[in-house]
């Protein structure tokens, strides 16, 4: 039988999961999902878009904590966000249309766990840590842990995701995230790629990079990292930090693009948004959505 | 099973039985009755669904109707309040910003939620906000500059409605 209800606490949310109710936010994916024969509409409903506590933004610690409920709309509006974790403006900047951003939220997009979602890359590369919470208690794990495949989790059907935490870049970070699309507004990544660099007295001391849309969850690159880190952030080192991301690559080819053309690409989408990163970690302007701004760079 | 549930739509309340897993476009078009809203795709790529949700745009055929209850919904309907034709539309009926008419409410909706945050959008912010909406007439011309045109306060000067009575004596080619 069919039932929905609105929780107005999170607790009401977490005893509506313990019977085992799904949680429904934006619906940005859930229904869309259902509608594409993905997984239909589970039969009982708990609907969270009401619960005041997982609506805030937090930047008051250096770091940055999103409740789950946080919207790209909000995320892209934040002067913090853009500023020093820029990649992840980029990301949300982008996420759908007007109408998504609106009502698409940060746990939705991080707990439906697409191998091509935007945010994905700048919250790994940021370091970022979720917080789940259940009836019984809570406990916090990094997006590594979190993601186990295409779509999957290893969140417990009774865990809610109620926020996540960005930890403070160290000074001289700069970073950004990069799509391939067909279209400039519902779109998801053909392929995509984030990069964080710190530089430290010119030299880059510490490199992020990770690839999405090219294996099956977002992941980090350990060998185009290592290709930046100790060097200038000149040409060639971006040249072969972003051969070594397209080297990691494992693509599927889809409906929206072929294994091959997807590593091709994968080369020159993590060039755009390393040397992004490294313009923005030394002062430079590169405007936010990155996408837009290194449109054919 | 069918639930109780009372909709507010261009601030009128109206009280539907709706199942859990309705889309607020459903229910909107046939419990409602109010079908200016269209369904194109159905999966949020088309944007001819969209309403706004206290004035903020949704593609309302991938949101449940259940959580729309006790929030202000608008659609293409109540656009143009006690107008008949609000400026929007008037600029749209001027520039030519309708062919088949499809996408056209959709494009109303997701344009007022622009002008109402952005009153002086560049062309570049019109067509980005415009992006979710696909018009398969491909009028994006007329309709890009429809907003602009509002946008800069401009007021559509739109012919009389047309004289039925003409249909009666047909011109006939010489």
């Amino acid at each position: 039988m069919r039932s929905f209800t609105s929780a107005a606490t999170l607790d009401d949310a977490l005893a509506a999961l313990g019977t085992g109710a799904r949680p429904v936010a934006g619906g940005t994916d859930l229904v869309v999902g259902a509608r594409q024969g993905k997984a239909p509409l589970p039969d009982a409903i708990v609907a969270i878009d009401r619960i005041e506590s997982l609506t805030h933004l937090d930047d008051s610690g250096g770091g940055l904590r999103l409740g789950a409920l946080v919207t790209h709309e909000a995320i892209v509006a934040s002067e913090v966000v853009r500023a020093r974790f820029t990649a992840l403006a980029d990301a949300s900047a982008i996420v759908g249309s007007h109408a998504t951003r609106a009502n698409g939220t940060i746990g939705g997009n991080v707990m439906n766990a697409s191998p091509a979602m935007d945010t994905g890359g700048p919250l790994l590369c940021l370091g970022a840590t979720a917080t789940l919470r259940s009836a019984a208690g809570e406990r916090s794990l990094s997006l590594d842990d979190l993601w186990s495949g295409p779509g999957a989790t290893t969140a417990a059907p009774d865990e809610l995701f109620v926020s996540i935490d960005v930890p403070a870049p160290a000074d001289g970070t700069g970073s950004a995230y990069v799509r391939l699309e067909y279209r400039r507004q519902m779109e998801i990544a053909v392929v995509g790629a984030t990069a964080a660099v710190t530089l430290a007295g010119g030299a880059i001391s510490d490199a992020r990079v990770a690839i999405t849309a090219l294996a099956p969850t977002i992941r980090r690159v350990a060998e185009a990292e290592e290709a930046l880190v100790g060097g200038d952030g000149g040409d060639a080192d971006v040249a072969a930090a972003a051969r070594a991301a397209a080297e990691g690559a494992v693509p599927i080819s889809d409906v929206r693009a072929s294994a091959d053309y997807r590593t091709a690409m994968a080369e020159v989408v993590a060039r755009r948004a390393i040397a992004a990163a490294i313009t923005r970690a030394g002062g430079g302007d590169v405007p936010i959505p990155a996408s837009d701004a290194l449109y054919g760079a | 099973m069918k639930t109780d549930a009372t909709l507010t739509v261009n601030g009128t309340d109206y009280p539907i039985e709706i199942d859990p897993h309705l889309s607020l476009l459903k229910a909107v078009r046939d419990e409602i009755g109010l079908t200016g809203s269209k369904e194109g795709c159905d999966d949020s790529e088309c944007g001819a669904c969209m309403m706004l949700l206290d004035g903020r745009p949704v593609n309302s055929c991938s949101y449940l109707a259940m959580q729309a209850v006790g929030k202000q919904v608008t659609t293409v309907e109540g656009l143009a309040g006690d107008e008949e034709v609000g400026a929007l539309q008037g600029e749209f009926l001027q520039q030519g910003g309708v062919q088949c008419g499809f996408c056209t409410p959709g494009m109303l909706v997701s344009a007022t939620a622009l002008l109402r945050r952005n009153p002086t959008p560049t062309e570049d912010e019109v067509r980005l906000a415009l992006a979710g909406n696909l018009c398969r007439c491909t009028g994006y011309g007329g309709i890009v500059k429809a907003v602009m045109e509002t946008a800069a306060g401009h007021v559509a000067e739109l012919p009389s409605p047309p004289v039925h009575e003409a249909r009666a004596t047909p011109h006939h080619a010489g």
